[in-house]
């Protein structure tokens, strides 16, 4: 297998670094251009799987919003996030929904939860 | 109708009020109280569902309302009031506040000391000078992101983003996964004006086309957006003839800027800065009316939230010294002075009898090794890059400061080449 030189911004903080990655098959050689450790890790998982945070919003039945925020626990991986996209909006969670909640256990087989980023009470319960 | 007596309030519960109060709280303010037009505490991050936030505060990258959902709860365990639904509509130019909520009716806030964190508002179409109709579809993209991501609506279903600021970047991913396409993103600079991981995360990750040097020229359509005839500029920012084309839409999002959202301060008679649109500051966040504190995006427009809430918990803190009559103080006025590549900064001003940052933006970017320094030897940093849409800090020492011979009225600060 051939080396390859890749050029890619690095995604984990919001310094967003422009990196130049070696790599030789799906194997990381080298990382440069870099600030910290964390583009490394992210090289590794960007030639290997890329994964992504999926955020969206979820249906909710009885709440102060007609929706509430979701987001993957973890990073999935970069090509479910459209079958994921879709289960979510499969569903209607009941008020009152809590900040950490389990929305979607196991989302699509990929072993991580979608679980809801915010409180959200009930029509009638005062903020 | 009786007055409500405060130590310090503060004017709105985003990242920076809420920060304000708790920085309050913990300087030893007995009565902190902040005011939130809205029914939810959180202002504008309650909307942004997305992750990216807190990698300073918490260590880790939250949403938006789980960012603010940590601050509140340590703001309610730190003592401080909230009211919501109420809306300050009238300040006066010794910090007091005229309010008006459903429970209350109309009431005055008399406070030792004011905070003011009312965030920013968006550039509106109005503020941009496009020709064309007027037709539905078009909205900034922070009120495509509220429908979107808190009432639940749609705003379209084939958009175009027109700037790269980072809410249009974060609005292009969403409208793709909640199924929408996205014919591209124009930005009428030769740069963007967003983060680069945005441009990575939010438009390379899609195939969005993103298009520099681009500006729309003409509005399609009578009742509902049709479509745009976007056009290449020159590097004077003038259309490029033979160069446009139209591009059907039925949505247009707007990403053209955020302006300090200022009404009251104006009112109050605090000195506004004409290019920061925020107070005119010294460095201990106090604006021209002494016992009127500012901070975060209503001074200047950050790129993140952890300094939002790290400036907000500052002013607070100095709010409340202010309360008690222990804030320090100095005669001396020293300017700041922005260098030729700094198109905007805050403070203004220092006492120079203490620790201060300095936060700046370049006009220009430099993709190379460069400096960001302050003269008179008060500060150097090394860079390998400085960029428009990243913010830069000058750190300035009180010891330093305070050896400056009396004769030094102003500090430069600038960003080259090295």
């Amino acid at each position: 297998m051939e080396e390859r030189l890749l050029n890619m911004i690095c995604v984990g903080c919001p310094v967003g670094c422009d990196i130049k990655v070696a790599v030789e098959d799906t194997k990381v050689l080298s990382v440069e251009g870099n600030n910290c450790p964390r583009a490394l890790e992210f090289a590794k998982a960007e030639v290997a799987n890329p994964t992504r945070v999926f955020a969206t919003t979820v249906r909710v039945s009885g709440g102060k919003l007609p929706v509430c925020p979701v987001r993957s626990r973890q990073a999935v991986p970069k090509n479910r996030l459209f079958d994921i996209s879709r289960e979510v909006a499969r569903l209607v969670v009941p008020a009152p929904v809590e900040v950490g909640q389990v929305i979607l256990p196991d989302a699509c087989g990929t072993g991580v939860d979608i679980v809801a980023s915010r409180d959200l009470k009930t029509e009638e319960e005062s903020a | 109708m009786s007055d409500m007596h405060v130590d310090v309030a503060i004017i709105g519960a985003g990242p920076a009020g809420v920060a304000a109060g708790i920085g309050a709280r913990e300087a030893g303010a007995e009565n902190v109280l902040v005011l939130e037009r809205d029914w939810d505490l959180g202002g504008i991050l309650q909307q942004c569902i997305h992750p990216g936030f807190g990698l300073h505060t918490f260590k880790e990258e939250l949403t938006g309302p789980e960012y603010m959902h940590r601050w509140i709860k340590r703001a309610h365990e730190a003592g401080v009031q909230f009211l919501v639904n109420s809306m300050v509509f009238k300040m006066e130019p010794d910090g007091s506040l005229w309010v008006m909520n459903p429970e209350k009716g109309i009431f005055r806030v008399v406070p030792k000391a004011t905070v003011l964190a009312m965030g920013c508002r968006e550039r509106p179409l109005g503020a941009i000078n496009v020709p064309g109709s007027r037709p539905a579809g078009i909205y900034t993209a922070g009120t495509a992101q509220r429908y979107v991501n808190m009432e639940g609506y749609m705003p379209g279903h084939k958009a175009v983003i027109l700037g790269s600021g980072d809410i249009g970047l974060i609005m292009a991913r969403r409208m793709i996964w909640e199924g929408a396409s996205v014919e591209g993103v124009y930005e009428i600079m030769p740069w963007a004006g967003g983060l680069r991981r945005n441009i990575a995360q939010c438009l390379d990750d899609y195939g969005i086309p993103f298009y520099l040097e681009h500006s729309v020229v003409k509005v399609h359509g009578h009742d509902r957006l049709e479509g745009i005839t976007v056009v290449k500029v020159d590097e004077n920012r003038r259309p490029i003839p033979g160069t446009d084309r139209f591009v059907a839409c039925d949505t247009m999002l707007l990403a053209v800027g955020l302006i300090p959202e200022n009404e009251l301060s104006r009112m109050a008679g605090v000195d506004i800065h004409p290019v920061t649109g925020g107070p005119v500051l010294n460095e201990f966040y106090q604006t021209t009316r002494p016992s009127i504190f500012a901070a975060g995006n209503v001074v200047i427009v950050y790129d993140l939230a952890d300094w939002v809430s790290q400036e907000g918990f500052a002013a607070g803190r100095n709010a409340a010294l202010y309360s008690a009559g222990t804030l320090r103080s100095s005669e001396r006025r020293i300017a700041i002075k922005g260098g030729k590549n700094v198109r905007l900064f805050s403070p203004q001003f220092i006492t120079g009898c203490c620790d201060a940052t300095v936060y700046f933006r370049v006009t220009h970017p430099i993709e190379k090794r460069c400096r960001v320094f302050a003269e008179h030897g008060l500060f150097e940093q090394k860079h390998r890059y400085v960029r428009p849409g990243e913010m830069n800090e000058v750190h300035l020492k009180g010891a330093a400061l305070q050896a400056l011979p009396e004769s030094v009225a102003e500090i430069t600060i600038d960003a080259e080449e090295v």
